[in-house]
């Protein structure tokens, strides 16, 4: 498009600029994080704001790994997470589909209702949802925040879905109903696994939102056994702030999955993520 | 829908089984997510707008009931919640407007071709991947001067006086919290701006150059006008967010020092998490919910008036 234009090397060189002053701002806390993580307890305060450190460990790691609680955490973490995204993912994809296939009475409303759940502040039914929670007896259990993360994130995921069941053309499940299947064969024979790359980009979404939610898991849990990782790292900052090294080491291990998730997903980001809001 | 598609399935079968399938089959499909949605959000929102009329406090259970609009008078006089709306105010205003100009220029930037520009593109867009309360805790540190490098370059600058820490200044901390959201938000902006940057026909472009239009008049003339609708309702959407948004703010300085950070949404989350007080910060959630409907409202009615014209 633009990039037919002619220009001139000093354009060019100002264009390149711009493009390392953002990935510079955007690596750089991410490198302090590590960067602290490897660095050995004695240098952190003599040398803390050197850019390299001077020699480097992985001790850090392997006391978090051994001496804490933080396996426990990542392993809550990693259920709630991948239960809630594929809970989640299924939910959506049955919702989505009906969004992108029937035109149906009340259709508007139902749409509406999903809009307005992403856009009142969520923290006003915290206090509701503790008191619920705590009435049926599931506070500090995993499955509260399952429930709670589900139902939070379907209205996203299912306007996402839709707008990857409106990629995939309507003739193709016709066709299939033609030759005798009934609408959910179709769906599940034909529909489906063109949607797989949809789906996987849904559980990645839904992934990384349930992996980093804070403020209801802090409500709900309090007893160390169900802490989900935001809520333990919270705990262990406010507990032991001075074992730096620990701290950044944690936050570098809860990085990882997010990092996993964004890498599979980010190629979906520009094209799948908002074609449907850009047509519409 | 009207007239019955001779090709269909079914057309042969009795009229129940056609109302069946288009009336009922939808919901179907939809039930899972509706029922979710209505038990989870639905009936404790209305839960919890009825909090703002009752003393619900589980330090003093007791003292439980309707109490009509006590919780609001309350508010009126807290000089805390007054602080909490300017600042909700200040950290709306500077989130969103350096995320909506970072975020264009970003995205201006990846809608041209460079050489490794799929790195690149990963790599800018990976602090959306961070999750919150760790962009809150790495930026918290890089403000502390004993970690942290941020504070000894600014006061090598002459920025500072001294290195001290960035957080635990009621005139700073609250840019210290901008700075925070900016970044995290900056790949939110670039992405939705580059997807509808993708979307402008490359042919008028090249019509304009032909016409021998600048680069300057080809961005006012074709790009902003066809990205408009997408800015407003980007923009907005994500005032709304923000506004709505306590993590970051909670985890790096829990409102303080001396509430200079205190938000309407943190304040929120500390009067039901810390004071357990349900009623008082239903009524800060009631408060809140009045005035993003307020600004909404007033957003539609601007766009109708500038439509006309």
């Amino acid at each position: 498009m633009s990039a037919h234009r002619h220009s001139s090397p000093l354009a060019v060189t100002g264009k390149y600029l711009a493009l390392a002053l953002y990935v510079g701002f955007a690596l750089f806390p991410l490198y302090w994080l590590a960067k602290i993580a490897v660095t050995p307890d004695k240098l952190i305060y003599t040398e803390g704001t050197a850019l390299v450190p001077s020699s480097f460990t992985l001790e850090n790691f392997r006391t978090v790994l051994v001496a804490t609680d933080f396996l426990y955490y990542f392993r809550n973490s990693l259920v709630v997470s991948l239960t809630t995204a594929a809970i989640t993912t299924c939910i959506a994809a049955a919702a989505g589909y009906a969004f992108s296939r029937f035109t149906f009475r009340g259709k508007r409303l139902v749409v509406a209702i999903m809009l307005i759940t992403q856009m009142f502040p969520l923290l006003m039914i915290i206090a509701p949802i503790y008191k619920i929670v705590a009435a049926v007896g599931l506070l500090n259990s995993l499955t509260s925040l399952i429930i709670v993360y589900t139902a939070f994130n379907i209205p996203f995921a299912t306007f996402l879905m839709q707008s990857f069941f409106d990629g995939i053309p309507k003739d193709l499940e016709e066709a299939g109903m033609m030759d005798g299947c009934t609408r959910f064969q179709a769906l599940r024979k034909i529909v489906l696994p063109l949607t797989l790359p949809g789906l996987g980009a849904t559980l990645g979404f839904i992934f990384t939102a349930a992996w980093s939610e804070l403020l209801f898991a802090l409500m709900l849990i309090n007893s160390n056994d169900t802490m989900t990782f935001p809520v333990g790292l919270l705990t262990f900052v406010s507990k032991f702030s001075v074992d730096w090294g620990q701290m950044m080491a944690a936050g570098v291990l809860a990085l990882v999955p997010s990092c996993l998730f964004f890498i599979f997903i980010q190629r979906y980001l520009v094209q799948g993520l908002t074609s449907g809001a850009v047509k519409g | 829908m009207t007239a019955r598609n001779p090709s269909a399935p079914g057309t042969s079968r009795a009229w129940p089984s056609f109302y069946l399938r288009y009336m009922v089959e939808p919901y179907v499909y939809l039930s899972p997510a509706l029922i979710l949605i209505a038990l989870v959000m639905l009936v404790p929102l209305v839960i919890g707008i009825s909090y703002a009329f009752q003393s619900v406090n589980l330090l003093r259970p007791l003292d439980t009931g309707w109490a009509g609009l006590d919780n609001f008078r309350a508010l009126w006089s807290d000089r805390k919640f007054w602080l909490a709306l300017t600042n909700t105010f200040w950290w709306t205003a500077g989130s969103i407007t350096f995320q909506f100009f970072l975020g264009l220029g970003l995205a201006l930037l990846l809608n041209t071709s460079f050489h490794g520009k799929r790195l690149v593109q990963a790599l800018v867009f990976l602090p959306w991947a961070v999750p919150t309360f760790l962009s809150a805790l790495t930026w918290a540190w890089l403000f502390n001067p004993t970690i942290g490098p941020l504070p000894h370059w600014l006061a090598a600058l002459g920025i500072l006086p001294e290195p001290f820490n960035i957080m635990g200044d009621p005139n700073l901390a609250m840019w210290g919290a901008i700075t925070a959201n900016v970044w995290f938000g900056i790949p939110f902006f670039a992405i939705t701006l580059l997807a509808a940057l993708q979307s402008i026909p490359g042919e008028l472009y090249e019509a304009a150059e032909i016409d021998g239009a600048s680069a300057w008049q080809m961005f006012t003339k074709i790009t902003l006008p066809f990205l408009a609708p997408m800015i407003a309702i980007t923009v907005m959407l994500r005032t709304i967010w923000i506004a709505n948004f306590a993590d970051l703010i909670f985890v790096m300085t829990g409102g303080g020092p001396a509430n200079s950070t205190q938000i309407l949404s943190t304040y929120i989350f500390t009067t039901a998490f810390r004071k357990l007080d349900f009623g008082y910060a239903s009524a800060i959630a009631v408060a809140l919910l009045g005035l993003l409907l307020v600004y909404a409202a007033v957003l539609l009615v601007l766009r109708r008036k500038l439509v006309k014209i």
